[in-house]
């Protein structure tokens, strides 16, 4: 980068540039709309990464995010939250989703991954062992395996199952079928035959 | 080539999808394997939306009718249509994984772009379905190595010794993963890394590489001398990669898992 741009921007143009998706023009952009900017919102942007970074870590019983202090996370720590059926899903972000419908009650646990071998994944790097350990330790009589429809996802739910074989629980995974708002016209095959498998009675 | 005529800017194919990852809010970015133009990167744009047209047709290991439009960067997925979903991939864990086994040496043994492997697409559609539906999962998928590696050039040799030169005499063998092929028994010390190969294994290794799959889909394997072929032919792969495959990790983890429950 020229010298006629001061180091510190060009230090935060390139750090801006290390995220996903964002090109060295969005990032100088981003950079120079901060510099200019009257209000602290820098500075509350720093003190938010910082916080992020520094008052964060994973919940030791689901491996949501959680703070620092509050360990197990509010969701595992929370009486009122039912210990018997967990919803094992494959991001932090898919928590959030579920959370949107109001309509679980139980708990969570996030895998951090699905299995891929193509992108070099297995079921090392993955939570699974410690659901294991889980399953084994508290009483749980439900697992639904939400991890995305598809054929990683599928897989992955195969193996939980498979590792969960004989431990005495019960294993859901989510029902799947046309989207609302979608267009049979439009559906795969795949989904469509779920769907009808699936399908439940009126009234 | 008319190099006269405008370059078309948007074709169609048939692709399957051998990987896929996140790109943006919500697209994807594929690799498809194409019979015309080998191996091509395309974006799907919105195919993480639950409601799109695209979604279900841009799955994992399944074969479609494409519409690709070329562009200055990154091609785009304009339409995808799935044909075989090749289903039993997506419900047993074993034949998914040998799925992903298959893909993988493909993505391991190919270069983007290049038009001359679009030969590989009739064989990784063959191989799919073998996988999906053949009972010997592991003679399809033999099978598809020796053809593969024929195709792109590492067809290993197994009539002549390859230090010698000399036709292979009937009696037990050697294989040089580094000379790629058999060594006679008088000669293994002039070969690097070697390994010994039965008689019947070599059979039947030269048999899948000069036959018809439906010659050899009559031929009936038995467990140990399965586990010889396994033994010889990823070694010899991952010899030539250089690399450990991570789906034979997952595979053979997945057999353990079954035989000891």
């Amino acid at each position: 980068m020229s010298k006629a741009i001061p180091e510190p921007v060009t230090k935060l143009i390139e750090a801006f540039s290390r995220l996903p998706s964002i090109g060295p023009k969005t990032a100088a952009r981003l950079t120079y709309y901060l510099l200019r900017e009257q209000d602290d919102t820098a500075l509350v942007l720093a003190e938010a990464l910082t916080d992020m970074k520094t008052k964060t870590r994973f919940c030791s019983n689901c491996y949501n995010i959680t703070t620092q202090d509050v360990d197990p996370c509010a969701i595992c720590s929370d009486p009122d939250r039912d210990k018997s059926t967990i919803v094992v899903v494959e991001e932090p972000l898919d928590v959030q989703a579920v959370e949107r419908t109001g309509g679980f009650e139980g708990q969570y646990h996030v895998l951090h991954g699905v299995i891929s071998p193509v992108n070099g994944i297995g079921p090392d790097d993955l939570k699974i062992t410690e659901l294991v350990k889980r399953v084994e330790a508290d009483p749980i009589t439900e697992v639904i395996i939400a991890t995305n429809p598809g054929l990683e996802g599928d897989a992955t739910a195969m193996y939980i199952q498979r590792a969960l074989d004989g431990k005495g629980v019960k294993i859901t995974r989510p029902a799947r079928g046309l989207p609302t708002g979608g267009d049979l016209e439009y559906v795969d095959s795949v989904t469509l035959m779920r769907a009808l498998q699936g399908r439940s009675e009126l009234g | 080539m008319d190099f006269n005529t405008r370059r078309q800017r948007t074709y169609n194919s048939q692709a399957i999808i051998l990987k896929r990852r996140n790109l943006g809010e919500a697209d994807r970015l594929l690799t498809l394997l194409t019979p015309d133009h080998g191996k091509v990167n395309a974006v799907a744009k919105g195919a993480r939306k639950p409601a799109t047209k695209k979604t279900g047709h841009v799955e994992l290991f399944t074969r479609a009718n494409v519409l690709i439009s070329k562009g200055r960067d990154l091609d785009v997925l304009v339409q995808a249509e799935m044909t075989e979903a090749y289903l039993p991939l997506r419900e047993d864990l074993t034949r998914g994984a040998y799925a992903n086994y298959v893909v993988e040496l493909l993505d391991r043994f190919t270069f983007d772009d290049d038009a001359h492997q679009g030969s590989l697409f009739q064989l990784l559609d063959q191989t799919l379905a073998h996988i999906s539906y053949d009972d010997d999962i592991r003679r399809a998928v033999r099978y598809y190595e020796l053809h593969l590696l024929d195709a792109i050039g590492f067809r290993p040799e197994l009539t002549e010794c390859v230090v010698t030169r000399e036709d292979v005499e009937p009696v037990d063998q050697y294989f040089s993963f580094a000379d790629g092929g058999v060594v006679a028994p008088g000669s293994q010390h002039l070969a690097l890394a070697t390994v010994p190969i039965s008689l019947n294994a070599l059979k039947v290794l030269r048999h899948m590489q000069r036959s018809s799959y439906e010659q050899v889909a009559s031929l009936s394997i038995r467990p140990n001398l399965h586990a010889d072929l396994e033994r010889i032919m990823l070694g010899y792969i991952q010899y030539t990669l250089e690399n450990r495959l991570q789906s034979v990790d997952f595979i053979q983890r997945l057999r353990r898992m079954i035989s000891s429950p």
